[in-house]
């Protein structure tokens, strides 16, 4: 097939060289059924063995090459080069700092998803012997769009809260703990909601919706947020006749 | 409950407010012009003001009024926010206190039918 060349644009910056990111441009011919992963892959292979970019599976599984291309923040595994003019600008996912080049440090990511309590959290403890837990289909429909979050924090880039105020729980994280409070095999609501039903949860989201728009396995996060809303409204006004002890 | 928003009761009301905004309002418009179409004298003075004198008339407009105007509040403060106007609580002292001013303004006139 014959070959496409490309001009693509990368954001550069190595904290031990740079006082500040630059840019660099590689002219890579390309297979033109490739993604614009395909394309850094051959950078790095062929060009410039200093470019650094995180990926793994290749097949929009993992998470890992979250990136920002022309200015839109997408996984660069699902990202066709056909779908663009012959220059591309590729520079790592916004709000986020940069590592190195288009690596950003997920730190403070982590720490927000692992507040949410993103596992399950059994009424008690079962036992091999006790086998699987059931679930009907519904039960099943009720979380699993939520849960095909692959933490590629696209949504992250695109949410202009997120970008507003560093302590915003954010919309995957917040999804993630909405999958939970759904599965049927879970009793941690109560647990999440003081990070869910805080300021900084659930209600520092003024319903943009951008997070949706960019989710590259349509988890439709804002949905679980406004659902989270609802949920934690209700919670509120019935903790004032329960006397909070829910 | 350590650390949880009182927000619920702004949203509450908002998205109370955007239902009746978005689902009632609109049918009520309608049903009302279709039913003034007609019968025209159904919209007179006296026709009105009786139907408006009914207690649970009353009760019903006081919800669909009072619930939107809260809110149109709470969306007017998240506009303001969306326009980048970054005084929140300066916004919501304003938006808020209309809101309740007009709601309690609400309630006299029904009342006073």
């Amino acid at each position: 097939m014959a070959e496409r060349k490309m001009q693509v644009e990368v954001l550069r910056y190595d904290p031990d060289r740079d006082t500040e990111p630059r840019y660099q441009t590689y002219e890579v011919g390309c297979d033109p059924d490739w993604v614009v992963l395909d394309a850094l892959t051959k950078i790095k292979d062929e060009i410039d063995d200093s470019l650094s970019f995180r990926w793994s599976c290749h097949m929009a599984v993992c998470g890992s090459c979250g990136m920002t291309v022309n200015g839109e923040p997408v996984l660069s595994c699902k990202t066709f080069i056909r779908d663009f003019p012959d220059k591309i600008k590729v520079e790592p996912l916004d709000n986020f700092p940069i590592e190195r080049d288009l690596v950003v440090v997920m730190d403070d990511f982590i720490e927000k998803f692992e507040a949410v309590k993103p596992y399950i959290i059994p009424k008690e403890p079962r036992s091999i012997e006790q086998g699987t837990y059931l679930q009907t289909p519904a039960q099943l429909k009720a979380y699993k769009q939520y849960s095909m979050c692959i933490n590629c924090l696209c949504c992250y880039a695109a949410c202009p809260q997120v970008a507003l105020n560093d302590d915003f729980i954010g919309p995957a994280a917040l999804a993630l703990a909405h999958r939970y409070n759904l599965d049927t095999r879970d009793v941690g609501r109560s647990a999440r909601e003081d990070v869910v039903a805080a300021h900084e949860g659930v209600w520092e989201c003024s319903f943009v919706g951008a997070c949706s728009q960019v989710c590259p396995k349509d988890v439709d996060p804002a949905a679980a947020i406004q659902q989270s809303k609802i949920a934690s409204t209700t919670d509120y006004f019935t903790s004032f006749i329960t006397g909070g002890s829910k | 409950m350590p650390g949880r928003s009182h927000k619920p009761i702004v949203w509450g009301l908002f998205a109370g407010g955007g239902t009746v905004a978005a689902f009632l309002a609109p049918v009520m418009i309608l049903v009302t012009s279709l039913f003034a179409l007609a019968v025209p004298s159904a919209l007179s003075y006296e026709t009105m003001s009786a139907f408006a004198g009914n207690w649970l008339i009353k009760l019903i407009l006081f919800g669909v009024i009072g619930l939107q105007l809260w809110h149109a509040a709470h969306r007017l403060r998240i506009t303001a926010h969306d326009f980048g106007v970054r005084a929140d609580t300066a916004v919501s002292w304003i938006v808020y206190p209309v809101a309740g001013v007009l709601t309690i303004l609400t309630a006299l006139f029904l009342l006073m039918i």
